[in-house]
């Protein structure tokens, strides 16, 4: 198999003394998209903030082949104030920032990378607003738009389906694909049961780290007494049911 | 009597340069404290110097060198025990802000005599501005723009998204510490201006008044250095001529004009209505 572009092995991690994470293994490859799936307080963000070295694990070894900077970030929406006296290009600039830079004035380079990422996620009408007067999908469009524009080799996103309608969410599953032929994309769900066909593979966490690889969706292998949840559909509705975690 | 004959007394010229200096100062710390909703912080900052102020009286030394030394303490303590969340951040605050006024008044008691300028202290005094003090300001101005002119972006990325900023590779920590002591300097010279209990006024009404017509943080600094200059020299004037103290007219002038904004704009949002 390729290097991967992330490793981590046997992570143990958490905050204040509580373990969040507990002997996880766990690599990320060129042209991944990754689901993880798991119960709130089950350590979902404790991985990305692992990933992204906002956090130092208390145990374990990451390894990184790729530049810190090459890994775009989506965060919660509650992290930033989204009332903050900020425009939308500025915060879409913030994404090309590398370190110090002491260049005060934008280029037009810049300026132009700014709308062309705009223009992608679809939000380039709103260039100079404010983004308190955005509404819940333009402003997941425009954090979007702000982790992108550095092209990542990997991009991280944190529950980017919250506060957004269903249409934006069909909508942004669809940028993600087309942005996953040339990254791989790690996206975190609170939304345990629902998930797009779009994600190729799918991690559990509850504190320990369970991976399934996509070579284990097989309708064959189904076996509907094993589903932990219980799913009555109609018709031809697109769904794919995971293997048991053997160690529980 | 006119304007420009006032600006030939000494104590008056030294007023308005204050004025001119400190609108500078407190149009851009305050937007940066409004911005990050770090008003109830800045106010236990002002209230701890108290404590610096009452020590020097007690000792003798300047009032303003412990009212610095008290602030910058403050400051950082709050800005570390916040990050390691030992204690709740506005349980620590209220702490500071309360043990610093202790201090003072503890000291300022045990002090032999009349401690002579302990109203100035508390509610300011724009006219008795000495030399020394505006050297400082200037000093402290010019660290501030500069700081801002060169940094703009970093510190607006910083304020907005920390742990995004940290993801790109910029040192979030010095950028804090750095602004948290300007912000406590900022703090300190201001008190010369409005006192101890209506400073946090200097540093968020007038920034209050720009965010009633744009939520562009470079533009809410520009507006707020301008409104809070003429905030600040009106109520000089006002206080002169009726002879009021000059941190409440200063401070009564910053809410006319922040009245006459929102009333400005509740008159022209009306009109677009109607035009509809």
């Amino acid at each position: 198999m390729d290097q991967p572009l992330i490793s981590l092995s046997n992570i143990d991690a958490g905050y204040n003394g509580k373990t969040a994470l507990k002997g996880v293994n766990f690599e990320i490859f060129k042209g991944d998209f990754i689901g993880v799936i798991g119960p709130n307080g089950g350590g979902k963000t404790t991985l990305l903030r692992v990933i992204l070295e906002l956090i130092k694990p208390s145990k374990g070894k990451i390894k990184r082949y790729i530049e810190k900077s090459d890994i775009g970030y989506l965060p919660q929406v509650n992290q930033f104030d989204d009332k903050f006296p900020i425009t939308v290009s500025d915060v879409v600039l913030s994404g090309m920032t590398k370190g110090i830079n002491l260049k005060r004035k934008r280029n037009a380079s810049a300026e132009k990378r700014v709308e062309e990422t705009l223009n992608r996620v679809g939000v380039d009408a709103l260039k100079n607003r404010p983004i308190g007067e955005l509404s819940g999908g333009e402003l997941q469009r425009t954090m979007l738009a702000r982790a992108i524009i550095s092209v990542p080799e990997l991009l991280v996103l944190d529950e980017p389906n919250t506060y957004v309608d269903n249409r934006f969410e069909q909508e942004l599953y669809r940028i993600l694909k087309e942005l996953n032929e040339t990254m791989a994309i790690l996206l975190v769900s609170h939304d345990v049961g629902t998930i797009s066909p779009y994600i190729k593979t799918i991690a559990c966490i509850n504190k320990s780290l369970h991976y399934h690889p996509s070579n284990e969706i097989s309708i064959d292998q189904l076996k509907v007494y094993n589903c932990p949840i219980e799913m009555v559909t109609h018709g031809t509705v697109p769904h794919r049911v995971i293997g048991e975690h053997k160690s529980d | 009597m006119e304007i420009f004959q006032l600006l030939e007394y000494d104590f008056f010229r030294n007023a308005f340069l204050a004025a001119f200096l400190m609108s500078i100062t407190c149009g851009i710390i305050g937007t940066y404290i409004v911005a990050r909703r770090m008003v109830f912080i800045s106010g236990g900052i002002t209230h701890a110097s108290f404590g610096g102020v009452g020590i020097s009286y007690f000792f003798g030394w300047p009032p303003m060198a412990g009212a610095a030394v008290f602030a910058l303490i403050a400051a950082i303590t709050t800005e570390n025990l916040t990050r390691k969340k030992v204690i709740r951040n506005d349980s620590l605050i209220a702490v500071m802000w309360s043990l610093g006024m202790a201090i003072g008044i503890i000291f300022i008691y045990l002090t032999p005599g009349y401690a002579p300028n302990l109203m100035s202290f508390l509610f300011g005094s724009i006219i008795t501005v000495t030399t020394t003090d505006l050297i400082l300001m200037l000093a402290l101005t010019l660290v501030v723009m500069l700081f801002f002119i060169l940094f703009y972006r970093i510190i607006l990325f910083v304020s907005f998204d920390e742990q995004f900023a940290k993801t790109r590779g910029i040192p979030v920590m010095l950028v804090n510490y750095t602004l948290i002591i300007l912000v406590a300097l900022t703090i300190v010279l201001s008190i010369r201006v409005a006192g101890i209990i209506l400073v946090l006024s200097l540093l968020t009404i007038p920034q209050n008044a720009a965010n009633l017509f744009t939520s562009n943080f470079s533009r809410i600094i520009i507006w707020s250095v301008i409104l809070g200059f003429i905030g600040a020299f009106s109520g000089l004037l006002v206080s002169y001529y009726l002879n009021i103290p000059s941190g409440a007219t200063i401070i009564f002038s910053l809410v006319t004009i922040y009245v006459l904004g929102r009333a400005i704009k509740a008159i022209s949002s009306q009109r677009r209505i109607l035009s509809k």
